[in-house]
């Protein structure tokens, strides 16, 4: 039974999450960065970056405490048990009943690991990324987190990255 | 949203090519990334459903297909397959 059928509707959200949705004054992206696909998926190697706040068990968990959310990132190396991962997206606007049930609702590195297999993807990045979603302050997620995700990347010559929000 | 959005503008930039999901379209049509599938499952469920592979890897095969465009921003709709 899927959790719904419907998009999620602003209306389905509580009030207090629906007036932030409208009045909090998002950053839009200009101009619109693109890069072309340089070759077939099947050559590719694929990372993910998710922001479902997921920590390897025994990193340093995402605090709480950081004003305006934490900006800090965490790598998911390849060979991790994604189940084993732990949570710390502390966010209320969200059911965390998908990702607590099953990690890949966040990270769907098993799911990865089977297109590589099949040879849907040439290879599993050895890196992944996790980030703390629901950054209302996200300066020094730009200015300091994000390039460092870029050249981590880069680093380990990843040609394709899907990003899942939670 | 817009955490991943800002990722994947940075991740784009630099030259690796980008897609994602998203639970708000509204929302994305407004940071406009790169490439975006709009899911129709509530926040917390990007991938559909836990424990689903079969919907699981559909989702991320959808995704995946978005590479291939170059009319950025795209964003589209994933339909599950009847």
């Amino acid at each position: 039974m899927l959790p719904s059928t419907a998009m999620a509707e602003t209306r389905n959200l509580s009030v207090t999450l629906r007036v932030f949705l409208k009045t909090y004054r998002w950053r839009k992206i200009d101009p619109v960065p693109m890069t072309r696909l340089a070759k077939p998926l099947s050559e590719c190697r694929v990372a993910l970056v998710s922001s479902a706040g997921f920590v390897v068990p025994g990193d340093a968990p995402f605090r709480d405490s950081v004003r305006g959310g934490d900006y800090s990132y965490r790598v998911i190396p390849a060979d991790t048990d994604v189940q084993a991962l732990e949570e710390y997206h502390r966010s209320d606007s969200f059911s965390h009943e998908g990702v607590d049930e099953d990690r890949n609702m966040g990270l769907p590195l098993d799911r990865l690991h089977e297109l590589a297999a099949a040879g849907v993807i040439s290879s599993v990045a050895p890196r992944h990324v996790s980030l703390m979603g629901s950054i209302t302050a996200p300066g020094r997620l730009v200015e300091r987190t994000l390039p460092e995700v870029g050249v981590l990347l880069i680093s380990d010559k990843v040609d394709v990255a899907l990003m899942v929000p939670v | 949203m817009q955490t991943v959005g800002l990722a994947q503008a940075e991740i784009e930039k630099r030259g690796i090519p980008t897609a994602s999901i998203t639970m708000l379209p509204d929302i994305t049509r407004k940071i406009r990334p790169p490439r975006a599938l709009a899911v129709p499952y509530p926040l917390g469920f990007p991938l559909g459903e836990a424990n689903n592979p079969v919907l699981q890897t559909e989702i991320l095969l959808t995704l995946m297909a978005l590479l291939e465009r170059d009319d950025v921003p795209v964003l589209e709709e994933f339909r599950v397959k009847g």
